[in-house]
């Protein structure tokens, strides 16, 4: 017993995380024929919300449907609570040394405990403008995609689609020139 | 309700998952993005892996869903230009703020109201793309 409470409050290694990412696929398969992703759900959030004079057409169809994926996400909320409230790993990311440099160059200080630099989320006006900003890229480039990382990189490769090979060669790219250029640019 | 309790623990396991392994983490997609660590490769390749045998596999049962469906993989709409660049377009934010969607959705349930920021952005984005669909090449 107090293997496992230990073991559920540790991070786990790419090899036990990867392949439970990866039978999400066959998961929804088998449960009701549903393809694993999450981006759509920005989708039928807005559907749902949408007033009725606003009317676009892209938000006019029987979100009804999509129920299923919606308590998906919100099981998504509910794990993320488990994981990182409920059984908390205390230890700080253990980042390679070459990604601690990095950070530090930046201007960043060590991981401490949270998934998240304190630098950039901690609620000031500054950094929500910044990651509202850089939300409306996500949310607009997933929808123009069609997918995100889980509907192009884990569904659409591990189903063999050609959309989701150039899905995910734009993605891996625009990552590069953040992480590259703009982060070093913009946050430092 | 009851129909989508297998959904809900679905995304209850996946949200553990993502926080668990650490791709919830800004550090860890700057340490990927900089290719100073095999960990965030190592989920993406043994995921995709899996899902694939795991494919094949279904497919070769030819078994129907739980509750009674034939099991059919809808093939993406053919196209280029909107998958490269609606994923640059995402990946840029990806790259800044190290979060894709099913991240965002898993810290939110943590509390962070720096993420509950990016999800308003993520929505406003998608309506935006709702609305301005016409004028992008697809």
């Amino acid at each position: 017993m107090d293997t496992l409470i230990t073991w559920l409050h540790e991070p786990w290694p790419w090899y036990v995380a990867g392949p439970m990412i990866g039978l999400m696929v066959p998961l929804m398969l088998v449960i009701g024929n549903r393809s694993f992703g999450i981006s759509n759900n920005l989708r039928h959030l807005c559907a749902i919300t949408q007033p009725r004079h606003v009317d676009v057409d892209f938000f006019k169809y029987d979100w009804k449907e999509h129920t299923w994926s919606l308590y998906f996400v919100i099981g998504t909320g509910l794990g993320g609570f488990l994981a990182g409230v409920v059984f908390a790993d205390p230890d700080p990311v253990a980042l390679t040394p070459a990604a601690l440099a990095m950070m530090q160059s930046w201007g960043f200080t060590a991981p401490g405990g949270t998934l998240i630099p304190p630098e950039l989320f901690a609620p000031t006006v500054r950094n929500l403008t910044f990651l509202f900003t850089a939300g409306v890229l996500v949310g607009f480039g997933t929808r123009y995609a069609g997918g995100c990382t889980s509907g192009h990189a884990i569904t659409g490769l591990s189903t063999l689609q050609l959309a989701s090979v150039y899905a995910v060669l734009g993605i891996f790219a625009g990552g590069l020139l953040s992480s590259w250029l703009l982060v070093p640019l913009l946050l430092q | 309700m009851r129909r989508y309790i297998p959904y809900l623990l679905a995304g209850l396991a996946f949200g553990f998952i993502l926080v668990k392994s650490e791709a919830a983490s800004w550090y860890r997609i700057q340490e990927m993005f900089h290719f100073q660590n095999f960990h965030m490769f190592g989920i993406m390749f043994s995921a995709i892996v899996t899902g694939l045998i795991s494919v094949q596999f279904i497919k070769y049962l030819g078994r129907r869903s739980l509750d009674g469906q034939e099991i059919e993989i809808p093939a993406k709409p053919p196209g280029r230009k909107s998958y490269i660049y609606g994923g640059l377009i995402f990946g840029l934010g990806w790259g800044l703020i190290g979060l894709c969607p099913g991240p965002v959705f898993a810290l939110v349930g943590t509390g962070s109201i720096g993420a509950l920021a990016v999800l308003a952005g993520a929505l406003h984005g998608t309506w935006l793309y709702g609305a301005l669909k016409e004028k992008f090449p697809h």
